[in-house]
């Protein structure tokens, strides 16, 4: 109980920073008319941008906001599930391979290119 | 046509998404990827699930591209895998693609069923 008492300003600050991250996400679906290159874009810039925070000597607070909150909630794990899911369930295996291994590769480049700006 | 209700729904289902992701992180024992599996999987499944099963239009902006695809996250799951090192980074990779995909099906047809 006062473990958890003692977790919800954090909480409250990955709310916020979930907010703003969901906001941007669908400013990003409208713009690129949503769908799996819309996944994809915001899944390798959130993780750019996450790896350069964790490797920046950013207050823990900003962290939990801006990294937990804003980059945790504008990237998403469940749309890129659902459109690889789908692909396959309607036998468009290669596509599902190509989108499940592009977002892999581009987005752990990511991580070490976010790594590397914040590092300089 | 805009519907100036959307970013509202997004934004507050957005809050809702990423602070559950955060207490799941906290009550899930382990190492911090194990939180992240386990939002991943989860989310994957119900978003999946309600892709055929919602139909209005403002509560799918609230619940699937607000609450669900926030509570999920990539950028997390690449950052850890990228700092777990080689033989658990590829078992990170795998645990989530794995679940993550079984999961997202098992929804996808359990949503077509309830339809």
């Amino acid at each position: 109980m006062t473990a958890w008492l003692a977790a919800l300003p954090d909480a409250l600050l990955v709310g916020v920073g979930g907010s703003l991250g969901a906001l941007a996400r669908y400013g990003v679906d409208v713009a690129l008319d949503g769908g799996r290159s819309s996944t994809f874009a915001v899944n390798v810039v959130g993780s750019i941008a996450l790896g350069a925070l964790v490797t920046s000597a950013a207050p823990e607070q900003i962290l939990t906001v801006a990294g937990a909150g804003f980059c945790g909630a504008f990237t998403t794990f469940s749309s890129f599930a659902v459109n690889v899911s789908e692909a396959a369930a309607n036998g468009r295996y290669r596509l599902a391979a190509i989108d499940a291994a592009g977002t892999l590769v581009t987005a752990l480049v990511g991580v070490g290119i976010g790594a590397g700006l914040a590092g300089l | 046509m805009t519907d100036r209700l959307v970013p509202l729904l997004v934004a507050v289902g957005g809050f809702v998404g990423a602070a559950c992701r955060y207490a799941v992180g906290v009550a899930v024992p382990g190492p911090d990827a194990a939180g992240t599996l386990a939002v991943n999987v989860l989310g994957s499944f119900a978003l999946a699930a309600s892709v055929s099963v919602v139909r209005s239009r403002r509560f799918r902006y609230f619940l699937a591209t607000g609450m669900l695809s926030s509570f999920t996250t990539y950028s997390t799951f690449a950052v850890q895998t990228a700092s777990l090192g080689s033989a658990w980074g590829l078992a990170n990779i795998g645990a989530n693609y794995a679940l993550g995909f079984a999961a997202a099906l098992a929804g996808l047809r359990l949503g077509r069923r309830f339809a």
